[in-house]
């Protein structure tokens, strides 16, 4: 078990070596920090001060070392468009994002898993036809425009449900900030975890379906229908739990996507959240935001993966076999 | 000629795919509005002399005050919505087969090194992939994109703009097609006519292009074509973001992304056409796409 997590863990360095190397890269070579942070008026000899103090006449692996020490520490600069600490930035907008996102898993979780189970089960029955279709649609609709149309629908035309923002945040403590607690910030949430979930649901529905066919056809089944199980104890006990290892990979897999794209739905919705944040980075030039962030998403990533596997390490005895 | 096509197993399984006929003549449609528009189209809306504020945000068809001049209506500057769906639709699909196109040279190149020569080429050109494949492809082009403009003086922005969006969302394609590429050649490099072409002393390089690669090009094909939807979307992605084409070349995202600013003071018309065309186009792509994969998929036949 100690050799796995450590295996694992030896692996994962590597990659984010890589891309705080690509982040540095960005950092110290994509545009020109000193032009951007002196003065108009400056002199040559101010000039040579903030080179010196930003450390830029060090060799390249000194100052790479210094960037990642600094990253390690939480110092990712400043924003060229914000002038604001970066990390500052990104802190104050994690919690909108990881809401939105947990909020779209669970809702596809939910969802998705149950429309997999029957459409699994009834093959062809009108409503399995129609759940397929729906997830065709699902995915060829760009998020953008499914968050477009539920604004035109539920927002403009009802009026039932706000466009844009989180509604009414309570702080807790001094980093987080919910919207879960008020009435305002769940119907908020409502549109955007939609937009954000519906992409992920049907992954999911498609996934449990195909698990399910591929299930009940084992000899296992069988043998359970041959005792005289009911079906309600053969489709739930034995079939659905044997589905579930993948799937629950795939959701946990998954997560970090969903959290990398919610800036398409940020955007639409103005959710304050860090996909907004990256997105109107981009648009302006702010390299220090742009780099913090990929570093962050990679850190993300590599932490969901360990857990997976792990996860699955837990969950699958074959796997723990196999090591021995 | 035509009837060695109409008899060809792969049209015959196309005869009898509805929804592959269906998605087939809507891209057709589509495309040929998109390639012949500046023919085709009622009113050119590039051409900002002919635009007066006078006929802004008229209604479509089916909708009191419509007229036919402008069946879907008109934009904010008096923009026919037709018009500039279908210069859009031009502006989309070109980017998006440049940038598929891009992906495909690139990954069956890397995906034929890769596999051919092994070792640590192998290894270092599939971890990269790996770890981009977990990504979604829209951060990375959003990524991409974004430190090219970083870079570029800022005069030279628009003018090359539609370059480093096809560049951007090439490379977030690559991966798809290097790994399939691999896959194959890996197959396909211990068979005797590779083993005959290496004794005789054929180079390294011409065993891989005209040995290998034709027997290993088949599912591009599948992938590209799925590959062009995705790529359609993702530059409509982008342009709705902001970070896409210059408002001087309108893709569909462009217009999309005009349009949202009237959603809600009642000219849905101007958003919602150009993305029903949009999600119509993708539509049409995927099915056939998926055509495509089960009519040459020998396991489902």
């Amino acid at each position: 078990m100690v050799g796995y997590i450590g295996s694992r863990l030896l692996q994962a360095i590597p990659v984010l070596l890589v891309v705080g190397f690509i982040a540095f890269a960005l950092f110290a070579y994509v545009g020109d920090p000193v032009s951007i942070l002196l003065p108009q008026d400056h002199t040559e000899a101010q000039r040579l001060q903030l080179v010196k103090d930003l450390g830029l006449d060090q060799p390249f692996f000194v100052q790479y070392a210094h960037f990642l020490w600094l990253s390690l520490h939480g110092n990712f600069g400043i924003s060229y468009r914000l002038a604001q600490p970066v990390a500052g930035l990104i802190a104050e907008r994690l919690p909108a994002t990881l809401e939105l996102a947990v909020t779209a898993s669970v809702l596809a979780f939910a969802i998705g898993v149950p429309m997999g189970v029957y459409t699994g089960i009834h093959r062809n029955t009108l409503l399995s036809r129609l759940f397929m279709t729906i997830s065709l649609t699902g995915v060829s609709l760009p998020t953008f425009l499914l968050g477009i149309l539920l604004i035109l629908i539920f927002s403009v035309w009802l009026g039932w449900l706000p466009s844009f923002g989180r509604g009414t945040v309570v702080q807790l403590g001094h980093w987080w900030s919910t919207g879960f607690v008020t009435a305002s910030g769940l119907k908020s949430l409502i549109l955007p975890a939609i937009t954000l979930g519906l992409f992920q649901m049907t992954l999911i529905m498609r996934l449990v379906r195909a698990e399910m066919l591929e299930v009940l056809r084992t000899d296992y089944i069988k043998f359970a229908r041959a005792r005289g199980l009911t079906n309600r104890a053969i489709h739930f006990g034995h079939a659905l739990k044997n589905t579930l290892v993948p799937v629950i990979t795939i959701i946990g897999l998954q997560f970090g996507g969903i959290v990398a794209f919610s800036l398409v739905t940020e955007t639409v919705f103005q959710w304050p959240g860090m996909g907004l944040l990256l997105v109107q980075s981009v648009t302006s030039a702010d390299i220090p935001v742009m780099s913090a962030y990929l570093m962050l998403i990679a850190l993300v990533f590599v932490v969901i993966n360990l857990v997976v596997d792990l996860l699955y390490y837990a969950i699958d005895p074959r796997l723990r076999v196999r090591r021995r | 000629m035509i009837a060695r096509v109409w008899d060809s197993d792969l049209f015959y399984s196309f005869r009898h795919a509805p929804s592959a006929v269906i998605a087939a003549l809507i891209a057709l449609v589509l495309a040929a509005g998109a390639l012949f528009a500046p023919w085709l189209a009622p009113h050119n809306p590039m051409d900002v002399a002919s635009l007066s504020l006078l006929d802004s945000f008229k209604p479509p068809i089916g909708m009191p005050d419509a007229d036919w001049s402008n069946i879907l209506g008109t934009d904010n500057q008096g923009r026919d919505v037709l018009s500039a769906i279908m210069y859009g639709m031009r502006i989309s699909l070109v980017v998006g087969l440049l940038s598929v196109l891009f992906a495909i040279v690139v990954g069956v190149a890397l995906g034929l090194i890769a596999g051919y020569a092994g070792g640590i080429a192998d290894s270092m050109l599939m971890r990269v992939a790996d770890i981009q494949l977990t990504f979604p492809s829209i951060l990375t082009a959003l990524l991409i994109d974004g430190v090219i403009t970083a870079a570029l003086p800022h005069d030279m922005r628009d003018s090359l703009q539609i370059y480093v969006i096809i560049f951007a969302i090439g490379i977030s394609l690559w991966p798809n097609f290097a790994r399939t590429i691999r896959g194959s050649t890996l197959v396909e490099r211990n068979k005797d006519y590779v083993m005959a072409a290496r004794v005789i002393g054929v180079p390294r390089w011409r065993i891989m292009l005209s040995h290998v690669l034709p027997n290993v090009i088949g599912p591009v094909l599948v992938i590209g074509t799925l590959g062009l939807g995705l790529a359609v979307i993702a530059e409509a992605t982008l342009s709705f973001l902001g970070v896409g084409l210059p408002p001087t070349q309108p893709s569909l995202g462009t217009l999309i992304r005009f349009g949202d600013d009237y959603l809600f003071s009642g000219q849905w018309w101007v958003t919602v056409f150009p993305g029903l065309a949009l999600i119509l186009l993708v539509l049409a792509i995927n099915l056939l796409g998926d055509w495509l994969r089960d009519a040459l998929n020998p396991k489902l036949r």
